[in-house]
């Protein structure tokens, strides 16, 4: 009986196994994100004010998911507590940059 | 003769563990079921670090946000003697290293060892070009004293819509200071990078990843692939969002 169970674990495991991607797939995700590099230097030539920071570090999120999507497969490693952990780094994340700037940016308000 | 006839048994059942054990994957170890277990638990533990990395390099990059707001102009003006040609011309390159170790990867999983080898001496050639790259960016900083310490100068002024406000060269210290060590601690992971991928070259010619058994090659490409995460904030965060304020 436990070996039977072995036996389909086996066969599931074959079917995970392809999580990769074709090579041209690739080429072209690491085009995107050189196509992405020249817009964010060519933005950083244009007085956008305020905004030039906000595209910045949008189109650096936008590189940053790609990488962590289609590169590092995240959606491929099938375990839930694999996502579970990833999602907690970055709210950690979020947590200690969003307290301390809520902090040091408030400051001046009294 | 019972005793023998134990003996044969034993024996027999002891040949029969050799033989299952042969047949097997050799990579599996014993405490795990199934190789896919094992590999989940390898993943696991990687992406465990990954996340203590985040949070390691988020403290400094915390740290760069908080003193950007107080010290602004001097900010913007030590930002803008970075070299945004060189800066991009290495984001490039850590693209393009990206792409061969997801490659490499995937020249693992379908069994062909020599692209194996090629694409991880590439991603180590790409990686060493970054470094030297950086060694030249360094050896301007020092050349013009924008390296913190006794013969720190800073003579540039913060162009508020063409007023040229002076700055204070202690505040652009403090960002030289972040500078190195955001982008020393960096260099320093491409370097351990590096050296991962070289290793894993030779055990790769060697044999030792198969189609049954290349995590080590997996892992590796994680934790690259998270050094050029960092380095994509870390480009646009120095280099290019003080151009114009």
């Amino acid at each position: 009986m436990v070996e039977q169970q072995h036996e389909v674990e086996g066969d599931l495991t074959v079917e995970h196994e392809h999580t990769t991607h074709s090579q041209g797939f690739y080429l072209a995700i690491g085009a995107a994100l050189l196509v992405l590099t020249a817009t964010t230097v060519a933005a950083a030539f244009v007085n956008l004010g305020p905004f030039n920071p906000v595209i910045a570090l949008l189109i650096a999120t936008i590189k940053a998911t790609l990488v962590i999507i289609f590169f590092m497969h995240v959606k491929g490693a099938s375990e839930k507590l694999t996502g579970a952990i990833v999602v907690s780094g970055f709210f950690f994340l979020a947590i200690l940059i969003a307290l301390s700037l809520a902090d040091y940016m408030t400051r001046s308000w009294r | 003769m019972p005793d023998s006839q134990m003996t044969t048994s034993q024996a027999t059942t002891g040949s029969v563990t050799t033989m299952e054990h042969e047949a097997h994957n050799p990579a599996l170890l014993h405490h795990f079921s199934d190789a896919q277990q094992q590999k989940n638990a390898a993943s696991l533990g990687m992406w465990l670090f990954l996340v203590t990395e985040i949070m390691f390099f988020g403290g400094m990059f915390c740290a760069y946000l908080v003193y950007r707001l107080a010290h602004f102009n001097a900010f913007a003006a030590a930002s803008q003697q970075l070299s945004i040609k060189m800066g991009a011309f290495n984001t490039a390159v850590l693209i393009v290293s990206s792409v061969t170790v997801v490659l490499a990867v995937k020249a693992a999983e379908v069994g062909k060892r020599k692209l194996l080898v090629g694409y991880l001496v590439v991603t180590v050639l790409l990686g060493l070009t970054f470094l030297v790259v950086k060694g030249f960016e360094y050896n301007e900083k020092f050349e013009r004293h924008h390296v913190p310490g006794a013969t720190f100068k800073f003579t540039d002024t913060f162009d508020d819509n063409g007023k040229q406000i002076p700055v204070n060269p202690k505040e652009a210290e403090l960002f030289f200071s972040i500078y190195f060590v955001m982008t020393g601690m960096h260099a320093l992971h491409m370097i351990i990078g590096c050296g991962l991928f070289s290793v894993l070259a030779i055990l790769s010619w060697k044999g030792h990843y198969t189609p049954g058994y290349f995590t080590p090659i997996e892992n590796a490409g994680l934790y690259w692939h998270l050094v050029d995460i960092i380095w994509i904030y870390l480009f646009p965060l120095l280099y290019l969002i003080s151009r114009h304020s």
